[in-house]
């Protein structure tokens, strides 16, 4: 716009570059969960995550084969293989940049280097991790030598997380049973809002009755009400009813909670369709019913698809409802969020299960954002810009 | 499973419950009990147009009353009783609000919650303003908007594992894996902090959660505002050799004011229940009370309804002003 003039900015530089920095700096916190979820609990540990994509030095302690592996050379008794190997097959490319053999010293000798053990053996151990232990004596003991070693590791991310926490036969988090239940919280919780209030919007719009403006105002100020007043009242109301603690509570509530904003969005929206169909429908005889269904529906389809997100973000994200109208006290029906709050308390420093399970439930609201954005963006304008 | 077979019967149910009411209702009306037709068709048409606006209403006026509206009163005659053990209810006059008003802990949360007014909508606001501006003027703009948008579908609570990564502190001898403390560290910090436990100062790492989620939200409404302001004033800044920062201040800013007030209240309406953050990160624990975070632990840990609901609508009178404010401009615009 600044360009209207003719005069070219001399800032765009600058203005690519305070937009490229804070774009990273919003994207930073998401990205470090996502790729911590990748990364296994000691590589979370040894170093940050914003290492995870590069060779990192790492100090190891490892052990070389027991001494059942020894073979007689002439005199020499051996003990040959790799320090990195497991179950006797090499894992992954690690160079060694130094070792040792005592905890006081980890970096005494390059590859390469011979040490002297015990009683004459000696070990030598190269870049690769190989090693070759050999001594006058047999090796005696059930366990290999302890080797010390400073290495650099490949960068190695690995879905291990994700397969211990939705598919291992002991799913001792219970992130799956978590998932269905807010799956099964959200869906009707988005679905019967809609259409209660879709009627709702459709009778402020368009029909003239006393009242009208009334019920409007008061809508605008249910919007604002803040549902920490609405918990007692309904808890005990839905004890004294009957429904409990449980899914229709839960439903229930999010309808409730949910209608100010689906009718204030789809009453603006309704208001602003062009009057002529509306009332040449009525000159041809349509009822207002016919009007609602074959008219004002389709046409307001963008208006119900934005409050649809809306609804299921909140139901989906939602905390508090689920707490107070849902989870009783057999931890049954809990959702996701409400284990992941659990599992801050049990597992506060299992970075590897607490990010697996916190992106297991941001995928979801993530990918119906990216899908749905422009509903989302629409809906917010229609109910925010005066 | 099981439960979710009852979520498609309840959706099967709900739905077909609604449409069955809304078709049924009207079917009714027009059929049986006023007829377009006979002697009385005149009488009947319009006796039919007073009922059926409220067929359409009825169900939503029933969710709102109940849901919403009823609430608030109840909210406030439980706020002056106390349950008698048994069951039952005894008036205790406002014996509630002085007992919580002597409460340390209820003026922590007050003085935090005054912290987090000011500070989230201020700073959500001034960098989605900055974003918005930023990013309308290059190519890529709409993908940067996107980006920074992202956080506002995140789950608070998961938001809060987020930041709690970034604000991890391990023992001194280990390498650092929370970002901050490993800056910290590099920039010659001596040894790494728990971010969260230090008093006052952790408030405003709790509220950097709220701000980087709600300024994605402040720039896409004042992006489209910014883009709605009439192209002449610019053009004719320019032309009065205006620089770019005065042309922002001085014609833009301006000409937006209303939109900024709106973000401002929608986040503050946010800041004022915020509870999920609180409650996943510091429980309210080393200072860090809020009042949405009081209440929950008034009544379902220490479970005295009371206090709990007077803390409600201590929550209730500081969302008033904007309530009132909301409402008269709906009617201002209705005219």
């Amino acid at each position: 716009m600044d360009n209207i003039a003719g005069t070219k900015s001399s800032l765009t530089w600058a203005v690519h570059l305070s937009v490229a920095l804070l774009v990273a700096l919003w994207l930073f916190p998401t990205v470090g969960l996502f790729v911590s979820s990748f990364r296994t609990a000691d590589q979370i540990a040894t170093n940050g995550w914003w290492k995870a994509l590069f060779p990192s030095e790492q100090n190891l302690t490892l052990r070389t084969d027991s001494p059942e592996t020894q073979v007689q050379q002439g005199a020499l008794y051996v003990i040959e293989g790799n320090l990195f190997a497991v179950d006797g097959r090499p894992v992954d490319e690690a160079t060694v940049s130094a070792w040792g053999t005592s905890s006081r010293d980890i970096a005494a000798y390059e590859p390469g280097d011979v040490a002297e053990v015990d009683d004459g053996a000696t070990l030598t151990v190269d870049d690769a991790g190989n090693y070759r232990m050999e001594g006058p004596a047999e090796f005696t003991g059930r366990r290999g030598e302890r080797v010390f070693v400073v290495a650099t590791t490949p960068p190695e991310l690995t879905f291990e997380n994700y397969r211990n926490l939705l598919f291992s036969g002991r799913n001792t988090d219970g992130m799956v049973n978590a998932f269905f239940s807010t799956m099964t919280v959200t869906i009707p919780a988005t679905v019967i809002p809609i259409l209660i209030a879709a009627f709702a919007a459709y009778a402020l719009a368009w029909m003239d009755f006393k009242g009208r403006a009334l019920l409007i105002a008061l809508v605008v100020g249910l919007l604002v009400v803040p549902l920490q007043l609405a918990l007692i009242p309904l808890l005990k109301l839905h004890l004294a009813i009957g429904i409990g603690k449980g899914y229709l509570g839960v439903w229930l509530a999010h309808t409730g909670f949910g209608l100010p904003m689906a009718i204030y969005l789809l009453r603006n929206y309704m208001a602003g369709l062009p009057r002529d169909i509306i009332e040449n429908a009525r000159v041809d005889g349509a009822t207002e019913f016919q009007i609602f269904t074959k008219i004002i529906l389709p046409l307001s389809f963008p208006a119900l698809a934005s409050f649809a997100i809306f609804q299921f973000l909140w139901t989906w994200n939602d905390l508090l409802v689920a707490k107070v109208f849902l989870i009783d006290a057999t931890g049954q029906t809990t959702v996701m969020t409400a284990q992941i709050v659990d599992l801050l308390g049990t597992r506060g420093g299992n970075w590897e299960i607490l990010a697996t399970a916190a992106f297991v439930s941001i995928a979801v609201p993530l990918f119906v954002f990216f899908a749905m954005q422009k509903y989302l963006v629409r809906g917010l304008l229609a109910g925010s810009v005066k | 499973m099981n439960s979710a077979l009852q979520a498609v019967l309840t959706i099967l149910i709900g739905l077909g419950g609604c449409i069955s009411y809304f078709y049924l209702s009207n079917l009714l009306l027009d059929k049986v009990i006023c007829r377009p037709t006979g002697p009385n068709a005149g009488r009947n048409i319009n006796r039919a147009n007073l009922i059926r606006p409220w067929l359409f209403l009825f169900p939503a006026i029933f969710a709102l009353g109940v849901y919403l509206a009823y609430p608030v009163f109840e909210t406030l005659r439980l706020s002056l009783t106390d349950r008698v053990p048994g069951g039952g209810y005894r008036w205790a006059g406002l014996s509630n609000y002085t007992q919580m008003f002597n409460e340390p802990k209820f003026w922590e949360a007050m003085r935090n919650n005054m912290l987090w007014l000011i500070v989230v909508p201020a700073a959500s606001t001034a960098f989605g303003l900055l974003a918005a501006q930023l990013t309308d003027r290059i190519r890529w703009g709409g993908i940067a908007k996107s980006l920074i948008f992202m956080p506002m579908a995140i789950s608070f609570v998961g938001a809060a594992v987020i930041w709690k990564l970034i604000y991890d502190a391990r023992p001194i001898d280990q390498a650092q894996i929370g970002v901050l403390n490993a800056i910290y560290i590099a920039l010659g910090g001596d040894s790494p902090q728990n971010w969260l436990t230090i008093p006052f100062w952790n408030n405003f790492f709790l509220m950097m959660v709220l701000v980087w989620i709600q300024t994605g939200f402040a720039m896409v409404i004042l992006s489209a505002a910014l883009r709605g302001i009439p192209e002449e004033t610019v053009e004719a800044a320019i032309v009065d050799g205006a620089n770019p920062f005065q042309i922002f201040f001085r014609i833009k800013v301006p000409q937006i004011r209303t939109t900024i007030l709106v973000v401002w209240t929608t986040i503050t309406i946010i800041v004022l229940k915020v509870f999920d953050i609180v409650y996943a990160m510091t429980n309210g624990q080393w200072e860090t009370q809020v009042l949405a975070n009081y209440m929950f632990d008034k009544l379902f840990r220490a479970n005295d309804w009371g206090i709990g609901s007077a803390s409600a609508m201590i929550i209730m009178l500081l969302v008033s002003p904007i309530l009132v404010w909301n409402v008269r401009n709906a009617r201002k615009e209705m005219r």
